[in-house]
């Protein structure tokens, strides 16, 4: 009996021990089928930079091809398989400029420059609580919240923008701007940038920013503020050479707005009572989308719109017209096709889990959707 | 003297099989002990059984804190983030951390700003049991607080205990080890008078918390590195203080004791490791305060009262210095107060009433802009009943909660959320149907919710004042068996199997916000079904040579899925049905101890199955299975009046590099010596 007892504990013990736990595999990447857009105008296709919730060290990289209409999700370990902890913590931002793709990882503390035809690996630029990037000449320039510290008699940190030399990937000059700058844009000679004063103003509203700063790209200076409203975000330039630019609001009471900033006055001249979380501008058209926050129905309600920049006028209250909008949960981010109109949009869901991408048709009709990465966010179409 | 400690000491082996399980026999043993030196004859026994770790075998568990101890109960899920500071949360039968009662010798512990009870702030220095009860422990005579969770760890820590010719006893500890442990503890207990005794108990734990962890990936399908980095753990470090005080008395058919608690500590905030970011600045320093007292005494043959009051004070300060980041610089304050009064009445000998009602205050403060300072009173009315017809024994209770919140003046438009009423029953039954075989048939089930925490309901954009209560259900169906042959080899052996179903209901979970990143607003919307089994084995060997064996063995399965409906049907899909983030399918731990003379070795082992660590279970969110092998021995050295014990310890053995929260890497092989001297 008991010399059984003690086999059988053996026994299990070593069935125990057995279960055992494997080297731990890269991710490889998964390939879909999907429909081609009828005409590609000349690009190859779209990389998909997707966030990752904080913390989970998951930005994935994903790329859908216009020639074949594949899908592939999470590329970027495969074809850099020997970067430690992959691409990293958030991915906040990613453009391409000539022949490079860059990837702004906002936790990971970088920009993660890679080749634009392959997604591997070329360099990093360290940049501290880096946030959005554009480029002009020979220079990369990304906003970064992580400016000098300040105790006057109060903490304070204000944000810069961050000169980068595209060839040897170094940071070459600083310049200051208002707190938690955001998007930029550059037109005329000038580098619009947005801030925000998001870690201001969270307690307080008159703590946010609420100004854009303008900066000559010749001196790389700070030439003035043009005043427009609290928590700004997004700033795009439209056909014209005129500025969009859009305010997060309060979260509380007030609620997030587009505002317009004629390039000559560099002032705010219009304003449009639409909410922005993500715009995409194609010709004559922002198209935009949101979410925000109802404290009277205790839900998010959502908004699509387009926005002729040339009347300054709300174009349509719905740019998706078979009623996919009913179920899409966080609208996160937007990017149309310039040559074939369709419209390409995410939804975050919950962020902790995979969010999705829908492809519509310049007429708003769903052609198909696709698993992506968690919190599926910034677009960069290749040439 | 010698003859005292023999006794016990033999005491402690008869009962060592036992103790795992707790009840029948040791209960009874202990019981009597204790009427001896304090109550007053009875207490009824809970119906359902604690699983309890005690005695020896909790000393050989190789643990610094509570929670490392409790990786081996059945139904247990730790979620450790590593290190001596690391927070240590416990999850049992997947129904979620704030779903725990933790009690400090008797009392409950709070935290109303989170529901979070961090294990790892628990010392194992002079404890002498954790007992955990599912759904609640099944003992009338208790405060309404008690009844309160689903699921309950009760710690009882050592009380002084004098034999006629003893006055004082004192013990001294010393513990080092890996990432610079220095830990030493003194703990002194004195007879007053022969009523009262008083014990004295003061910890210092120093750590560099730094250890070398390592990130290896290779290839699909094959063995070939992709990567392969070893780094070192950085602020991870603690430096902690514990004084502890206490008076115990007994009195005519009662006894009372007042306890006072106060820790302070300052610990780095290790954080996640991310790519290109292998360090974190954050700190927190704790503060913690508390003074409770019990007494308890028997009216008249029929009737019994039990009184307990407690106050505590608890500051957190949370600093982020990350240049970086956003600059953070918070301190809370939080305040309980708390009076029970519990009161049994036997109406027969097989059939007892009882009745309990308990007021609670809680207060949180804090430095954050923009946030409102809470106040919660919480009164608690618990009316239960307990049938003891020797083979069939049942108790059921009905818990009313009724809490009332208040707002002070500095919110800034916040309003208080409404006031609650909830009332949920209770209901516990066994069976003995053999009359020679100790085989016992148990149910229950229990309906009761958590109630959401400040941070849920007013937390600075977050807080939700609409929030409901969360609500579980626990339906459980088991068996234990004993069997003593007292003979031969084997001593004793016993089984026990429950299976249970649990209903997570309106969970709270946070829901994306509105634009920009990183925007929650906390929501009544999930919804968990757990099914699983627990089982627990235990046996006696007496091995040739005098040698003893101890064997222990968990099992648990549990299949907790993720049924929370979603706007997005093709998203609902990612996740309806999967199992919910860090629950393995499969878990389980066994423990040996073999004694000989005055050497022990032991051997504990932890093992946790494949899961996921979000309800998407998809590759890309898969975590591999982990397994901690620890060895340990010790010896007595006996020293002309007192002892002197020795232990060495290596956890970790295989060095296994594994997480139990996504990147968090858990330490490497270490090692730890205990030295205790004890007159």
């Amino acid at each position: 009996m008991s010399r059984s007892l003690i086999i059988l504990t053996c026994i299990l013990l070593f069935a125990l021990l057995s279960a055992c736990r494997d080297d731990v595999e890269l991710f490889v990447s998964e390939e879909l089928a999907l429909t081609p857009p009828d005409e590609t105008g000349g690009y190859q296709g779209f990389y998909l930079l997707n966030e990752g919730n904080m913390g989970s060290n998951k930005a994935t990289l994903d790329f859908y091809d216009f020639d074949t209409g594949t899908y592939k999700r999470n590329i970027y370990a495969e074809r850099n398989p020997d970067v430690p902890k992959e691409l990293g913590d958030v991915g906040n931002d990613i453009q391409i400029y000539g022949s490079k793709l860059y990837a702004v990882i906002n936790v990971s503390n970088k920009v993660e420059v890679m080749n634009a035809q392959t997604a591997t690996r070329i360099g990093q630029i360290e940049i501290p609580n880096c946030r959005f990037i554009r480029f002009h000449g020979a220079y990369a320039y990304v906003t970064s919240y992580a400016g000098p510290v300040e105790i006057n008699p109060d903490y304070t940190q204000r944000g810069y923008l961050a000169k980068v030399d595209t060839a040897t990937l170094q940071v070459v000059d600083e310049c200051l701007v208002g707190f938690q700058p955001d998007e930029l844009t550059i037109s005329g000679g000038k580098i619009y940038v947005a801030n925000s004063g998001g870690y201001m103003g969270s307690g307080n509203t008159d703590n946010y920013e609420r100004t854009v700063s303008v900066i000559d790209i010749e001196t790389f200076t700070e030439e003035k503020r043009i005043d427009v409203a609290p928590n700004l975000h997004r700033i795009r330039t439209d056909q014209q050479g005129n500025l969009w630019v859009s305010s997060r609001g309060d979260y509380k009471g007030l609620p997030s707005r587009l505002f317009f900033i004629d390039a000559q006055k560099q002032a705010v001249t219009d304003t449009l009572d639409v909410p922005v979380s993500s715009c995409c501008m194609v010709g004559d058209s922002l198209y935009v989308c949101s979410v925000s926050w109802s404290y009277t129905s205790y839900s998010n309600e959502i908004t699509y719109a387009i926005v002729n920049t040339q009347t300054r006028k709300i174009l349509t209250r719905n740019f998706i017209t078979d009623g996919t909008e009913e179920e899409i949960e966080i609208p996160y981010s937007v990017m149309v096709h310039p040559a074939s109109g369709y419209i390409f949009l995410t939804d975050a869901g919950n962020y902790v889990t995979p969010g999705l991408l829908y492809c519509f048709n310049s007429e708003g009709e769903k052609l198909w959707s696709v698993r992506t990465g968690d919190i599926p966010a910034h677009f960069a179409l290749l040439k | 003297m010698t003859n005292r400690k023999s006794f016990s000491l033999l005491l402690l082996y008869l009962c060592l099989p036992l103790c795992i399980n707790a009840q029948s026999k040791l209960d009874s043993m202990q019981h009597i002990l204790e009427v001896e030196i304090a109550a007053p004859r009875n207490s009824t026994k809970a119906i359902i059984p604690a699983q309890q770790l005690q005695g020896k075998q909790l000393k050989a568990l190789n643990s610094l804190s509570v929670a490392d101890a409790i990786r081996y109960f059945a139904g247990v899920q730790i979620k450790d983030y590593g290190g001596i500071g690391g927070l240590k949360t416990v999850n049992v039968r997947s129904l979620g951390t704030n779903h725990m009662g933790v009690f400090y010798d008797g009392i409950q512990l709070g935290n109303a700003q989170n529901g979070q009870i961090d294990l790892g702030k628990f010392s194992m220095d002079n404890i002498e049991s954790i007992s955990l009860y599912n759904g609640q422990k099944s003992d009338i005579f208790q405060p309404a607080r008690d009844y309160g969770s689903s699921g309950s760890i009760y710690l009882k820590f050592r009380r002084p205990q004098f034999s006629a010719d003893e006055k004082e006893h004192v013990k001294v500890t010393f513990r080092t080890g890996s990432f610079h442990l220095a830990n030493p503890s003194v703990l002194y207990e004195r007879k007053i008078n022969d009523k009262v005794n008083a014990s004295f108990n003061t910890e210092y734990i120093y750590s560099s918390g730094k250890y070398k962890f390592r990130y290896k990936r290779v290839l699909p399908g094959s063995s070939e590195v992709a990567y392969d980095t070893t780094a070192t753990r950085e602020n991870g470090d603690i430096h902690a203080l514990r004084l502890e005080g206490g008076l115990y008395g007994r009195m005519d058919d009662g006894h009372w004791e007042l306890k006072a608690y106060y820790y302070d500590s300052e610990r780095g905030i290790p954080g996640a490791i991310v790519n290109n970011r292998w360090m974190n600045a954050q700190r927190q320093w704790d503060s913690s305060f508390f003074v409770q007292g019990g007494w308890r005494k028997r009216i008249s043959e029929r009737y019994d009262l039990m009184l307990k009051l407690k106050y505590a004070n608890d500051k957190m300060r949370y600093l982020n210095p990350d240049t970086t980041l956003m600059y953070i610089d918070n301190t809370f304050r939080q305040q309980e107060s708390y009076i029970s009064l519990a009161q049994k009445y036997a109406l027969t000998n097989w059939w007892e009433l009882s009745l309990s009602a308990d007021m609670q205050w809680n207060w949180l403060q804090s430095n954050q802009q923009g946030t409102a300072y809470p106040t919660r009173r919480s009164t608690l009315v618990a009316l239960a009943t307990a049938l003891n017809l020797e083979a069939f024994k049942a108790q059921a209770s009905l818990l009313g909660t009724f809490i009332n919140e208040h707002i002070g003046d500095d919110a800034q438009g916040t309003a208080a959320a409404p006031n609650k009423e909830e009332l949920t029953p209770a209901i516990f039954v066994s069976y003995k149907p053999l009359p020679h075989h100790n085989l016992t048939l148990r149910a229950f089930y229990k309906h009761i919710f958590r109630m959401p925490t400040f941070n849920d309901l007013y937390y600075t954009d977050i807080g939700n004042i609409k929030l409901e209560p969360e609500f579980t259900h626990q339906y459980n169906l088991g068996f234990k068996y004993i069997e003593n042959p007292g003979r031969d080899i084997l001593k004793q052996w016993n089984v026990q199997v429950d299976a249970y179903y649990n209903e997570v209901t309106n969970k709270i979970v946070a829901v994306p916000k509105g634009s920009g990143m990183y925007r929650w607003m906390m929501m009544n919307l999930g919804k968990v079904e757990i099914r699983g089994l627990d089982a627990v084995a235990a046996t006696t060997l007496q091995l040739p040579h005098e040698v003893l064996l101890n064997l222990k063995g968990t099992y648990t399965y549990q299949k907790a899925q993720d049924f929370t409906h979603r706007r997005n049907p093709e998203l609902e899909e990612t996740t309806w049905g999967g199992q919910i983030p860090y629950i393995p399918w499969h878990s389980g731990s066994f423990i040996a101890a073999a004694t000989y003379r005055s050497w022990q070795l032991n051997y504990s082992f932890v093992y946790v199955g494949e899961r996921y660590h979000n309800s998407a279970n998809i590759p890309e969110n898969y975590e591999q299975p982990w397994y901690t092998n620890d060895v340990s021995v010790f010896k007595t050295i006996a020293l002309n009046k007192g002892s002197l014990k020795a232990a060495l310890e290596v956890n970790n053995l295989l060095n296994q590099d594994y997480e139990v929260v996504l990147n968090y890497p858990m330490p490497q092989r270490n090692y730890k010596l205990t030295l205790t001297y004890e007159l």
